[in-house]
């Protein structure tokens, strides 16, 4: 029987982004976003943007796949995907998701997307007024519960504390990204550099573990891959970025209503991170990068936990802003300035970091980098997340 | 009628079909979770069948109104303009070991600067807002001893 399997298959043969801009900067719309993207992904991968025949997002982006292909004037649709749950916890999974339509034969030449002008619609952080709460939040939101640092800082506060991880840990990670970002001409942050200092003393959004600048913030922009056959890859202008795992889901009733989940303080990645690597046939020794998309640096710590990145026993001596930064560290991560620092695009903007360490052409480049993990959002669920590598590692 | 944790304005709960006898219950002061009829087993939330036997013979029971701190947590950004100047308060995760361990989400009541310990034990407090309308009973918490 043969092997089910992505590994090898299908290759990332162009990507793109829009300027990214501070929330509610964007002076274009946000579907125009998308379509900035997408073309200049095209664009990069060298084929007639009228050739895609199929999209796939996440997040219940609003800029949907057959409004794009009459408005790019596809050909012809074969493939429209959109990925259940909110925010990142979907960005591997649709490019995955593209993959696996063309690797099955359904379609051809897929961009997986995301376009996000959050300030021409409703802001994450803040909750609308004046409405019944219904389902699931009637047991949450009259109590103040209500924003997504506030779903996901009780895993935090219990992981944390049940295996005396610090804050240090925490600040190591934000300070990583914005280290990074400080080289990149197109990152949000560039020119507002994080200190110890400047950490310690920012304000609390939530206690113990989230001072402000351990929280996301908003943007504008877009971005976007083309996925094609690993044959076809090779003979297009770019070195091809090959998927070698993905992988999407929860464990056990991660998604149980009121926080009720078995296995609570969890990123949600355990039965997924061991499904990726499984594809992969590869482990977390075997990175040369990893970015790790952050809603929240606690976040980040349980992803790092289960994609077998960090121990938890050790975590307070491993996660030191050292190494973490491409110049030296063991573990270099979110090396273009992630979601914290370069743009909070729901982790594609990872996607293409990830693609351009592996052809080399990363502002912060780790040299030689032949695999890259990408850890999608976590503690939503679903949760994906995926590993590429060069032609090195097929 | 002493006053509510938080301020007037947030969020009033839609008191769902599927939650109805909890609603009730608070509403009489009592702490009425849903039970399966199948395999006796509590589960919260509401659902519409067991996750444990997949029966849709779905009962409700009152539960002992104790439990522990599984975990917490001290928000101070106002996330709702009900809360803006109002400065920080608990929100505490409760463990009901007198219902197969079933969770709860509500406030910790007193001091919001109280030191908060994951393990401690916690007894429900009803807190009615009785000029709502519909008129709703929250359950919330605080320490034991
Ligand atoms: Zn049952």
């Amino acid at each position: 029987m043969t092997e089910r399997s992505l590994r090898g298959k299908v290759a990332i043969a162009g990507i793109g982004e829009t300027t990214y801009y501070k929330h509610g900067q964007s002076p274009d719309a946000e579907f125009k976003l998308a379509l900035q993207a997408i073309l200049n992904a095209c664009h990069d991968a060298g084929i007639d943007p009228r050739e895609v025949d199929g999209f796939a997002s996440y997040g219940d982006d609003r800029s949907d796949g057959p409004r794009l292909a009459a408005a790019l004037g596809i050909r012809e649709l074969r493939f429209s995907n959109m990925h259940w749950g909110g925010g990142g916890g979907g960005v591997a999974a649709a490019v995955a998701n593209a993959g696996a339509a063309v690797q099955s034969g359904m379609a051809n030449c897929v961009i997986a997307f995301r376009s996000l002008a959050q300030g021409q619609f409703a802001r994450y952080g803040r909750s609308r007024t004046g409405a019944a709460a219904m389902g699931d939040d009637a047991f949450l939101a009259p109590y103040g519960l209500m924003s997504p640092a506030q779903r996901f800082a009780m895993k935090i506060t219990r992981f944390m504390t049940e295996h005396g991880i610090r804050h240090e840990a925490l600040r190591a990670i934000a300070m990583a990204s914005y280290h990074h970002a400080q080289n990149n001409p197109n990152a949000v942050m560039r020119g507002r550099p994080l200190s110890e200092e400047k950490y310690e003393s920012s304000r609390w959004i939530i206690e113990p573990f989230h001072r402000l600048f351990d929280c996301c913030q908003e943007n504008d922009g877009a971005g976007a891959v083309l996925v094609v056959p690993a044959d076809r890859a090779k003979d297009l202008p770019q070195k091809p970025v090959y998927l070698l795992g993905a992988a999407q889901g929860g464990h056990h009733r991660s998604a149980a209503p009121v926080h009720n989940a078995p296995d609570y303080a969890s990123a949600h990645f355990k039965t997924v991170a061991k499904n990726m690597w499984d594809m992969a046939k590869l482990g977390p020794k075997d990175c040369d990068v990893v970015q790790a998309y952050e809603n929240f640096t606690g976040g980040v710590l349980l992803s790092l936990v289960e994609h077998g990145f960090v121990d938890p026993k050790t975590a307070n001596e491993e996660l030191v802003l050292e190494n973490l930064l491409v110049s030296g560290g063991r573990m270099p991560m979110n090396t273009s300035g992630g979601n914290l620092a370069e743009c909070y695009m729901h982790g594609l903007e990872m996607v293409n970091e990830a693609v351009r360490q592996l052809r080399g052409t990363a502002i912060n480049q780790v040299p030689g980098a032949d695999v890259v993990a990408v850890l999608g959002g976590p503690m939503v669920t679903p949760v994906s997340s995926l590993v590429v590598g060069t032609e090195a590692t097929l | 009628m002493s006053k509510p944790y938080l301020p007037d304005g947030l969020p009033v709960p839609n008191q769902d079909s599927i939650a109805l006898p909890y609603w009730q219950g608070t509403r009489a002061g009592k702490l009425v979770i849903q039970k399966c009829g199948g395999c006796g087993k509590h589960q919260w939330g509401p659902e519409w069948v067991c996750h444990r036997c997949h029966s849709f013979d779905l009962g409700w029971a009152e539960v002992a109104p104790r439990g522990r701190i599984y975990s917490w947590q001290r928000p101070y950004h106002p996330v709702h303009g009900a809360l803006t100047d109002h400065g920080p308060y608990l929100i505490v995760l409760v463990e009901l070991p007198g219902a197969d361990g079933i969770r709860m989400v509500g406030n910790l009541l007193g001091d919001p600067m109280q030191e908060v310990r994951i393990g401690a034990e916690v007894e429900a407090v009803f807190e009615p807002h009785d000029t709502a309308d519909p008129p709703y009973t929250l359950v919330q918490w605080r320490m034991l001893g």
